[in-house]
């Protein structure tokens, strides 16, 4: 599903240049739910960002469902995003001035699906997150948890392959976390999604598969047991 | 892009900030409004001007006799011209197209003296033919106007206005009855409406008409005139150029002076003057709309600056909708219609009340010499409509490019 091959990027800040990722190979089969870890400039985000085709890279080869990402326009990007992935956020990332229910729709707005459509299929996804009764409160009527389970139902709403989650818990206590990541299992065993989860919390990893380190922007251990981080933790 | 979808967002985004909606706004209101206002206030000016040239044929021109200045034909200078009614039968002949020519001789008030029982009052007298109506366009309120019976025969008929009736007859019916002019009696035949019933002030009264040949006679005036005005049917500047030589020419012949010697007669050509004051009214319509336009793109910049500050405000949320998969044309879509939708509402607003504020004054304050009817065409409207909906264009498209040019990742990155 995901492919990286030498994937190289660098930033450049004034007249200095840090090399982020420094050449990472990678392979995320369909299914798969997955954690990256790392300590923070460890590369991690910037990785998800490229799998997420929000951001480009400098060298390498990034297939998704073996379709080559590279010189697309911004517009071709955005179908491909709309297509193929779903955003969950640290910080939840819901507009405002909407409902959770017309927050949950926006991707399918884009894909341009007539309102009374995208409204169902929203409601269904939002039942499906269990906040069906929760539907026409708007965000700052919701607790962290229920807005983080809104953006959930919002990244899956549109039926994306791949869900890809940048600190799906780190502004959330530890019981929610325990519920948002079971949610994300669900959607992951259930619905057959791929699942690809940043995170630095061990517990958060240990629910995953299978855990990816990065250290310095290259891949230290691309198979480690999420048992033993729990067993570190002990 | 012009669907319900897009603009229940951006109602739905413009309903969230009402105040910031509502103050940008107000720049473009003001500046339409302003434009609106100004315009009519110029058309009222140019109303009131043109209001002046109700009386008199605009394609025409009159000539009063002067004092040569330069010698001719072993003549010597400072001759007076006096015009008489020969000049007016030549130039009949040799002005093209000629339309209606007539003369008239003038007694000015200090030297008339109206009578009626113990009434008194002075006025300039016109002895005039019936022609002079057509070219000073009066128009006959009571009873007739001087006809051609009366000049064949001389008749001591006089035309007056509603001033004079006031003066000399009070109450009484003026018709028929007959007024000593310097101690001849006239026979009152017709009341004619008055051009100044606003202001009868002791410097403007309306003149009274006698036929020529009367005060020809009455007056020992030969055959004189003192004016000569005619009209033709080459309105157009070349036409009145020529029309003018002709002139010139024809009365340089007939009085002997130098056709170069512009003292000799005096002439008004009404094309010329008419043609001027189109000019300056044109000048002033151009000064008033780059005044108005000034004013608008203050709005402009007002929104587009705002808009600017939206979009950096917004950075976040355009950051997950292009996440949510947004396209570019999407978000610049959403950013512009924004922009144009909040124009047109507010100028539209504004372009209402300035005609509503104008069709109120146009109604409250009198015509004058100067200023009447200030008020907009259609036409006018709808090109501060189509400039206010450019203007929403271009406030919106720059800060839309911003938007676009947006990347997720930076909008997306937490603090």
């Amino acid at each position: 599903m995901i492919r990286l091959t030498g994937i190289r990027k660098s930033y450049r800040t004034g007249s200095s240049t840090l090399e982020v990722l420094k050449g990472i190979d990678l392979h995320i089969a369909k299914g798969e739910l997955v954690s990256i870890m790392g300590a923070s400039g460890s590369g991690k985000s910037t990785l998800l960002n490229i799998i997420g085709i929000l951001d480009n890279y400098d060298n390498g080869e990034y297939r998704l469902d073996s379709l080559l990402i590279k010189g697309q326009s911004e517009t071709e990007n955005a179908g491909l995003r709309s297509k193929y992935i779903g955003f969950i956020f640290q910080s939840f990332n819901l507009i405002s001035f909407k409902n959770a229910l017309e927050n949950v729709a926006l991707p399918l707005y884009y894909q341009g699906i007539p309102r009374r459509k995208r409204n169902e299929q929203a409601l269904a996804m939002l039942e499906n997150v269990g906040l069906k009764d929760w539907a026409h409160h708007m965000p700052n009527e919701l607790s962290g948890g229920q807005k983080q389970r809104v953006a959930i139902a919002r990244a899956l709403v549109s039926g994306p392959k791949i869900i890809l989650a940048d600190e799906p818990t780190g502004a959330l206590d530890s019981t929610t976390s325990r519920e948002v990541m079971e949610l994300l299992k669900h959607v992951n065993r259930d619905m057959g999604m791929t699942v690809v989860i940043v995170t630095h919390e061990r517990a958060v990893a240990a629910a995953s598969q299978r855990v990816i380190y990065l250290r310095d922007g290259m891949i230290e251990n691309d198979r480690l047991d999420p048992a033993t981080l729990l067993a570190d933790v002990r | 892009m012009f669907d319900r979808e897009n603009w229940g967002e951006i109602l739905q985004s413009i309903g969230k900030n009402k105040l910031r909606t509502v103050l940008t706004g107000f720049a473009v209101f003001w500046g339409i409004f302003m434009l609106i206002l100004l315009l009519g206030l110029g058309n009222g000016l140019r109303n009131g001007f043109a209001y002046n040239f109700r009386n008199t044929a605009e394609n025409s021109i009159s000539i009063w006799g002067g004092e040569t200045s330069k010698p001719w034909n072993g003549l010597p200078a400072n001759r007076n011209i006096q015009l008489t009614e020969e000049d007016v039968e030549a130039l009949r002949h040799t002005i093209p197209g000629l339309e209606h020519i007539a003369g008239n001789y003038r007694v000015w008030r200090g030297n008339s003296q109206l009578q009626y029982g113990n009434n008194y009052g002075s006025y300039n007298i016109h002895g005039i033919i019936n022609e002079q109506q057509l070219l000073e366009k009066q128009t006959v309120a009571q009873g007739r106007f001087i006809n051609e019976v009366d000049e064949q025969l001389k008749r001591k008929t006089i035309v007056i206005a509603d001033d004079a009736r006031k003066e000399l007859f009070k109450d009484e019916d003026p018709m028929g009855k007959w007024v000593n002019v310097n101690g001849v009696p006239f026979q009152v035949v017709g009341l004619y409406a008055s051009e100044n019933e606003g202001r009868q002030g002791m410097m403007q009264r309306n003149p009274v008409f006698i036929p020529l040949s009367a005060a020809q006679q009455v007056f020992n005036a030969q055959r004189d005139v003192d004016e000569i005005m005619f009209s033709f049917s080459d309105a157009s500047l070349a036409g009145a150029a020529m029309a003018e030589q002709r002139t010139r020419h024809t009365l340089a012949r007939m009085h002997n002076f130098d056709p170069t010697d512009d003292r000799a007669i005096w002439l008004d050509n009404n094309v010329e003057n008419v043609s001027t004051f189109n000019g300056i009214f044109t000048g002033i319509s151009g000064f008033i709309w780059f005044i108005g336009i000034g004013s608008l793109v203050a709005g402009i910049v007002g929104i587009g600056n705002i808009m600017l500050i939206v979009v950096k405000d917004r950075t976040r949320e355009i950051g997950v909708r292009k996440a949510m998969g947004a396209t570019p044309a999407n978000v610049i879509g959403q950013i512009l219609m924004e922009a144009i939708f909040v124009t047109a509402v507010f100028g539209w607003f504004g372009l209402a009340l300035g005609v509503l504020l104008l069709e109120g004054l146009a109604s409250v304050v009198p015509g004058s010499e100067f200023f009447r009817n200030p008020t907009i065409d259609f036409r006018t409207a709808i090109w501060a409509l189509i400039a206010m909906l450019m203007a929403g264009t271009i406030a919106g498209y720059f800060p839309a490019r911003r938007a676009a040019a947006i990347r997720p990742i930076e909008a997306l990155r937490d603090e």
